[in-house]
């Protein structure tokens, strides 16, 4: 092994002019530090799983003055999305059924296959003014607003860590994995 | 939406689409009146005419108030990027500008003026702006030209105060500073970089004029930084790692997932770009690169790298960054970009000035390997020539080719059509359609590699076309 290693240190040009031993093999650079729990907090990334969501709830009904409030301007009143210069918020519901169109309109509603991406992303980059301000309540409130809207969950109903992995999104079965590269374009 | 069963734009991208036509244009009579009085923007053979008759004039008004100030209360106009000098009438009759007197750091000339054009979506830091492709020379793009998208503008940051957290399914999770980085042995490689919405507006009807515009989400840079590999094997890896999410320091706190085995196999964390540190809108100081993968999962301001077992299915990689394909089913984590090439010269809103010999060029390039050959017809595809390859091709880069042609006057229509290492050939637009369905673009926005036709009429003057 050692010998090995001394020949292959050789190789890539490590080999001292001595040539009796070669450099050994650095295992650990030493670099980096252990991170500290507190300083891992702040971070989050929510799959499918619902894993780390925080704890908190809220319901449509309490979301409806949020997303007015703090979300309405850029997305509409409507959440039909707003294209004035300066704001360009996305349209949120609507669009079922379009997909297989010539015209499909891509939405929350309509396109998303996970309640989970709704929350990570809302938490993460909105509102588009002001990223990262929103309380994780306000956040659930937001997500049960928007899918109350988009009439797949019920105003009532409340949305947490437990139930909204479990709410099913209507394109949730709508996506299939690459399926490139297309092989009739090869020669 | 329909007429004549091809879709059309609605009112939001039809704003935006003619939004873009606008600033095209503005861009273009720009450039006529700036640059050159050369309409046709290929042959700069008008010389720029000498200011100084014109500064002596102001000069003798202010009288003893000197240049210096003349300059400041009538500021020369320079390209970004450039500052402006008095041009001698002879510069061999009197002193050049002394060693270093710009500071130590140094400029493009004043006569070149070429920049990127924003894409005018509604909100400017959510936006996009395209590298003026036919001016590039060579296979590297200048730092100040490559490309750009940011979904939450451009964050400035302190490489001091940056850190890359690597945790999650690994047995040691570690912070690195940018300095401890720096000392870790490096690899140096071109890549280039597309944007996977590269010609997004092209699906349905030529719509944009330049090739900056249909193509010009594409750069290609010498990329300096550590393989995550070596990182890896400082953190080491947990049984059943499969994916890693990697998340940026900007205010959309982006986020991808990328297979492990990509990361793995050749995914670098960058610090240098051309030979300096990467620009701030390229990721300063931190950026992933991700060799032939579409360019939304180069994460820029990297600062997080969490290794999982499955995806995250962020909004990128769900709402965005998906293609929805004719029957309504959308193929997701479409990373490679496929083989495509594109003629630079001539192209869209040139004027080729009389018959004559003309050296078509342009560029090829592939995410899956180098780029093995390419063709060139200059009958819309009836008749093919092998072009020449001007440098020897590395993976996932550019490669520029060549044509001579003698171009006898009449109706033409150049093509360039790739082949990589793999076999795949380049194919043509009605190929993709009938493939991905007519949806474009409201379904198939991203990934639209289709060969690329310039007609050229009796005139000389070139445009975009399906053909
Ligand atoms: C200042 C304008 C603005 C405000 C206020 C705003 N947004 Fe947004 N929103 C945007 C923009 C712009 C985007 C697109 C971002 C991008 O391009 O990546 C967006 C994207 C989104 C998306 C993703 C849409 C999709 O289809 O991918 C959601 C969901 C969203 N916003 C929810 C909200 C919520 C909830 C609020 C209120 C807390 C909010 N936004 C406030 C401008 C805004």
């Amino acid at each position: 092994m050692s010998m090995l290693r001394t020949i292959f240190s050789c190789m890539i040009g490590l080999c001292v002019s001595t040539g009796v031993n070669a450099q050994s093999i650095v295992d650990h650079f030493g670099f980096g530090k252990t991170p500290a729990p507190q300083d891992m907090a702040k971070y989050f990334a929510i799959p499918p799983s619902g894993a780390g969501l925080p704890p908190g709830s809220g319901t449509g009904k309490a979301g409806a003055d949020i997303f007015a409030e703090n979300c309405a301007a850029c997305h509409g009143d409507k959440l039909q999305g707003n294209p004035a210069v300066g704001l360009g918020g996305d349209r949120l519901i609507g669009g079922r059924g379009s997909l297989a169109s010539k015209t499909p309109i891509k939405t929350v509603e309509s396109y998303w296959p996970y309640s989970t991406t709704l929350f990570d992303y809302v938490k993460r980059a909105m509102p588009f003014n002001a990223p990262g301000s929103l309380t994780d309540d306000q956040v659930y409130s937001l997500v049960a607003y928007i899918l109350s809207e988009a009439k797949i969950v019920k105003p009532t109903d409340v949305m947490n860590a437990d139930t909204l992995p479990k709410v099913v999104m209507p394109n949730r079965d709508g996506f299939i994995p690459d399926s490139r590269p297309e092989l009739e374009l090869y020669r | 939406m329909k007429q004549n069963g091809k879709a059309v734009y609605d009112a939001k991208s039809r704003q935006m689409a003619e939004q873009m036509i606008l600033a095209e244009k503005r861009q273009l009579a720009r450039q006529s009146e700036e640059d050159c009085d050369c309409k046709d923007g290929m042959f700069p053979s008008q010389p720029t005419p000498s200011r100084r008759g014109l500064l002596f004039a102001a000069g003798s008004v202010v009288g003893v108030i000197g240049a210096a100030s003349i300059a400041r209360a009538e500021p020369r106009k320079a390209p970004p990027g450039a500052t402006f000098y008095d041009v001698a009438e002879d510069p061999t009759k009197e002193q050049g500008r002394p060693v270093a007197g710009d500071g130590g750091y140094g400029t493009r000339s004043q006569f070149e003026t070429e920049v990127r054009v924003r894409y005018p979506t509604p909100n400017e830091n959510t936006s996009w702006s395209f590298t003026p492709l036919s001016a590039m020379l060579g296979n590297t793009t200048p730092s100040g030209l490559h490309f750009e998208r940011h979904h939450a503008g451009i964050p400035t940051i302190d490489p001091a105060r940056h850190n890359l957290l690597i945790h999650g399914m690994v047995k040691n999770p570690l912070t690195f500073s940018v300095a401890d980085i720096k000392r870790m042995p490096s690899v140096t490689r071109k890549h280039f970089i597309e944007c996977s919405g590269n010609g997004l507006t092209e699906w349905n009807k030529p719509t944009l004029k330049t090739v900056q515009a249909t193509h010009g989400l594409l750069s290609t840079s010498e990329w300096t930084g550590v393989q995550f590999s070596t990182f890896a094997r400082e953190t080491g890896l947990s049984d059943g790692a499969a994916w890693v999410l990697a998340e940026g320091a900007d205010a959309a706190v982006m986020t991808r997932s990328i297979p492990l085995e990509k990361m793995l196999k050749d995914a670098l964390i960058v610090y240098g770009q051309n030979g300096e540190a990467i620009r701030p809108e390229q990721g300063y100081p931190l950026r992933l690169l991700l060799p032939g993968y579409e360019g939304n999962t180069h994460i820029k301001w990297l600062r997080r790298l969490q290794v999982s077992d499955k995806p995250f299915m962020t909004r990128e990689e769900t709402s965005k960054y998906t293609d929805l394909l004719g029957n309504g089913k959308a193929r997701m984590f479409s990373l490679d970009m496929d083989a495509k090439s594109v003629i630079t010269f001539p192209s869209g809103d040139m004027k080729l000035p009389g018959p004559g010999f003309y050296n078509i060029g342009g560029l090829a390039w592939s995410g899956r390997g180098r780029i093995q050959s390419v063709d060139v017809s200059t009958d819309a595809g009836k008749t093919w020539y092998p072009a020449r390859l001007e440098s020897t091709p590395e993976p996932m880069c550019t490669v520029r080719f060549s044509f001579p042609w003698m171009w006898d006057g009449k109706v033409a229509v150049l093509q360039s059509r790739c082949m990589d290492e793999t076999g795949y050939v380049q194919p043509t637009l009605k190929q993709l359609i009938a493939i991905r369905g007519d949806n474009g673009p409201f379904g198939s926005v991203y990934h639209l590699n289709a060969i690329q036709s310039w007609a050229i009429n009796e005139a000389g003057e070139v445009s975009n076309v399906h053909a």
